[in-house]
Formats: structure tokens, C-alpha cells, sequence
């Protein structure tokens, strides 16, 4: 209360003065006056109160008439004033929500998080990035007791909480699978059944599943629906499409998921991705698969983690800094 | 325990009837323009539900002098529908009014105290009070 007293003196001053000068300085002083109310929670009708009171004041001759149409103008900003606490208190509700919301993304983050193993002579970028707080995409890298390597690479048709939630679980369900022999069809058909038994109809879940025998250099792979990979042959210098066959997670109880393989010889690579990738947007336009394809070309000769960022880095700024995705993607290479 | 008056709220109308008595009472009372405007806003909500929602129901004043407090205190009542989910209508930017901050949570802004009681099928009762400072 005693604020708004001093307020009030200090509000009938620069009045007086704006009245007495016209200038700017005093309406200066009017926005500072504005700004400090607004931190005080003071709402627009007390402004208005302050207002009539310096008024009165100031002018005691003041016509009745005059003073009655002040009342009634104080009147009309009840509802504004009601507007404005409700801002306040539904912006307080806003920060709460999001500080809520980056918690669960550090914890995401720590769930999910997985570790590129170390293999003599392959070389493993990845990058996922999310485009709100919470990440719809997964990847996933483990070791068989073959010692082949899987790598997984999924997408929650839709974006946030509800796909982060959905990717908890199929991570927790991969982990639970027998690290025996991870065949990427077997490993599809599990998670299909997993999928359809646990989550809504109405949201899917697409995958791309290999394995990569380091003994014989051979990749074999799966596609629940997923974004087709992509193979660099290094000796002829062009990429080709890794694509099979598959229905999206959780549709049908038995989906089948046939099984391709590729000989990968030194040099050469290979791409997974999510839609994030192949689906930025410059302005209006979406971009072209070649495009994403000579981005990683050019960044071809960096390590293979470097070349991921700096391909991120690349359809970042493309999209000025606002991804409408979350973008995944990871590159294999045979070095020797 | 001064007097208790109340207004019927049947028509539109009802709730300006509504307004004029609340204020004319809060001016007895000895509240400054601005809480006037305030508890006038505030009556015009609780009539304007008992209006559209129950269609018929009466807003109640009483003034409040106790040893070292003075206040308004109104009850709104109907007999409507009743309110299935209170801790809805009382969330902010819930209000059908289409967020425009007034509603049940605008009431409780306005006013200092408030308490609502609803029973489906039986009907609401709103209690409001407005302390003198």
C-alpha cells in the first residue's frame, strides 16, 4: 500500500509537469511509471484511480460531469485488469510447465542415452537432436556376444511428450531382448509385437534395424517402414538406396520383416536417418534426397562424428535454427 | 448479520438490478471507487451464470460489521444443473466466456474470500466476501 502512495504523489507530479511542458521527457517518465506498475502487479483500473485522484487534485474545480466519465472509464477496465492477472498467472503456469518439461528431458536424455562402441577399423558418427524438448527419434547401438553390432534407428510418428514416452519403451524392450544373435528381422518381429500389444492405435513407430559382422563385413538389414538408408560405394563414388520391405510397428500382430544384406568393402558407408533429414524445409520447400546426400558427400573426408555434426550444422542453419523435426542420423564407416 | 437483501435473476435485466443494489450497499459500506467497480464486476458474473446456466436463481448481499472488521459479503444460489467438474471452471482460461479473465477464477480475484458449493442436479451456491480496508 505504501508504494502505491508514493506512487500516486509521483504520478500527480509527472502529470502536472507533462500538462505544464508537453514533453517528452515527462511521457518518458509515464512508459518507466507503466513499466514499474506492471512489476508491482498494479492493474490498469488503479492506473486509472491514480489517474482521477491526481485529477482531483490538481484541478478541485474539476466538473462533476468530467469526474463521472472517469468513473465511468475506470469501470470499463475492470475486465482488462481481470485479463491481465489471468496473463500473469497463466504465464507463471507456463514457466512451471516448462521447467517441468526440461526435467523430463534430462531424464530422457539420461535414458535413452547410448554409447557408440569402439570397433578396430569402423568409424560411427551419430547425432539426434530433438525439435521441441523431448526427442521422438532413438537410436541405438549394441554388441552382440557374436560380436556383430546393431544398430537400431526409430521414429514416433508425431513429436513430444507422447513420442518421447513411446520411446522409453522401445528402448526398455530392445535391452530386455537376448543379446544372443540380434538378427534385424527377429528383432523387428519382437518389437512388433511388443508395439501392438502396448501402444495406442493411433501411433506408430518406424525402424530401421542392422547388424554389422565385423568378421565378414557384411550389413545385414530390416525396415519396419522406415526412411530407406543409404549405401556410399567409395570405389565408384555414388550412393544407392538401402531399403526392405516391412510394415510400420505395431499395426498387425504378425508382420514379417525380410532381411537384405550388403557387402561393405573399405571405405565405403553407410547412412540411417530419420524424416528430420530428408524432410527439411527451406522456406516453403522441401528438400530434395540428392541434397542431403552431397551435404554428406562434401563433409565425406572429416571423421565420421565430425561429418555428422557439421551435416546437422548445414540443415540447422538452412532451417534458421528451427527444426520442425527431430533429426536423427548415423553414419557407418569401414576404414580398413 | 446488518440486513440481508436479495435480487431474483430471472431476466438479463436482473443482473443490472443486481449490480445496483451490491453497489449502492458497498458505497453504504464505505468502499473507494475502484473496489465498487470491483465487487460490481464481480455480481455481474455470479447473475450472469445464474442466468445463463441455471436460468433462474437470486444473488444475496449482506453487509458485514464485526468489532474490527467491516465487509460485503454476497451469496449467489440457484437450483440449476450444478457444476460437474469444479476444479475446471475454477482453472484459469477454462472460462466459456473464451478467456477474457472473467468466469469463476475472475470472481476470486475480484473478491477477497470465496466459496463455492455444488451438487448436480441440485445447484450451486457461491459465497463471496469483500473486506473494508
Amino acid at each position: 500500500m505504501s508504494t502505491l502512495k508514493l506512487d500516486l504523489e509521483n504520478y500527480k507530479e509527472l502529470l502536472k509537469e507533462y500538462i505544464r511542458t508537453k514533453d517528452e521527457q515527462a511521457l518518458y517518465q509515464a512508459e518507466q511509471f507503466s513499466k514499474h506498475s506492471m512489476q508491482h502487479n498494479i492493474s490498469p483500473e488503479e492506473i486509472i484511480n491514480i489517474h482521477v485522484q491526481s485529477l482531483e487534485e490538481i484541478y478541485p474545480e474539476m466538473p462533476a460531469d468530467i469526474q463521472a466519465s472517469m468513473n465511468f472509464l475506470l469501470e470499463t477496465m475492470i475486465s482488462y485488469g481481470l485479463a491481465y492477472q489471468e496473463h500473469q498467472a497463466l504465464r507463471e503456469k507456463q514457466l512451471e510447465l516448462k521447467s517441468e518439461l526440461s526435467v523430463a528431458a534430462n531424464m530422457q536424455k539420461t535414458l535413452l542415452s547410448t554409447k557408440k562402441p569402439d570397433f578396430d577399423g569402423i568409424e560411427i558418427g551419430a547425432i539426434s537432436v530433438p525439435a521441441k524438448q523431448m526427442n521422438g527419434d532413438y537410436h541405438h547401438f549394441v554388441q552382440d556376444q557374436e560380436g556383430s553390432l546393431g544398430i537400431g534407428i526409430a521414429d514416433v510418428i508425431g513429436k513430444g511428450v507422447p513420442a518421447a514416452l513411446c520411446m522409453s519403451m522401445i528402448k526398455y524392450s530392445m535391452d530386455s531382448f537376448p543379446h544372443k544373435r540380434m538378427e534385424p528381422s527377429v528383432i523387428l518381429e519382437s518389437l512388433n509385437r511388443v508395439v501392438e500389444r502396448n501402444v495406442d492405435s493411433s501411433m506408430f513407430i518406424t525402424m530401421f534395424y542392422g547388424l554389422y559382422n565385423p568378421q565378414s563385413h557384411k550389413f545385414y538389414y530390416s525396415s519396419a517402414g522406415h526412411e530407406p538408408g543409404y549405401y556410399y560405394h567409395h570405389e565408384r563414388g555414388e550412393f544407392c538406396e538401402m531399403d526392405a520391405p516391412g510394415l510400420v510397428l505395431g499395426v498387425t500382430k504378425d508382420a514379417e520383416y525380410p532381411q537384405k544384406e550388403q557387402q561393405v568393402d573399405p571405405g565405403d558407408m553407410i547412412i540411417m536417418l530419420t524424416d528430420g533429414v530428408t524432410e527439411c524445409r527451406q522456406g516453403d520447400r522441401f528438400i530434395e534426397p540428392e541434397e542431403v546426400l552431397e551435404i554428406i558427400k562434401k563433409y565425406m573426408d572429416l571423421p565420421a562424428q565430425e561429418m555428422v555434426e557439421q551435416v546437422y550444422k548445414h540443415f540447422e542453419k538452412l532451417q534458421d535454427f528451427q527444426l520442425r523435426d527431430d533429426f536423427t542420423l548415423v553414419v557407418l564407416r569401414r576404414n580398413v | 448479520m446488518d440486513f440481508q437483501s436479495c435480487v431474483n435473476i430471472k431476466k438479463e435485466w436482473d443482473i443490472v438490478g443486481a449490480r445496483q443494489l451490491g453497489r449502492d450497499i458497498a458505497k453504504k459500506i464505505g468502499f473507494g471507487t475502484v473496489d465498487q467497480a470491483r465487487i460490481a464486476t464481480a455480481i455481474s458474473e455470479l447473475a450472469r451464470n445464474i442466468y445463463l446456466y441455471a436460468g433462474s436463481g437470486k444473488v444475496c448481499f449482506e453487509a458485514i460489521d464485526d468489532m474490527n472488521h467491516k465487509g460485503l459479503s454476497i451469496i449467489a444460489i440457484d437450483e440449476g444443473p450444478g457444476i460437474e467438474e469444479l476444479s475446471q471452471v475454477m482453472e484459469d482460461g477454462f472460462s466459456t466466456s473464451g478467456g477474457l479473465g472473467a468466469g469463476l477464477p475472475g470472481v476470486k480475484r475480484l473478491m477477497d474470500e470465496f466459496d463455492i458449493v455444488s451438487e448436480q442436479g441440485k445447484g450451486t451456491e457461491i459465497k463471496v466476501v469483500k473486506w473494508l480496508r
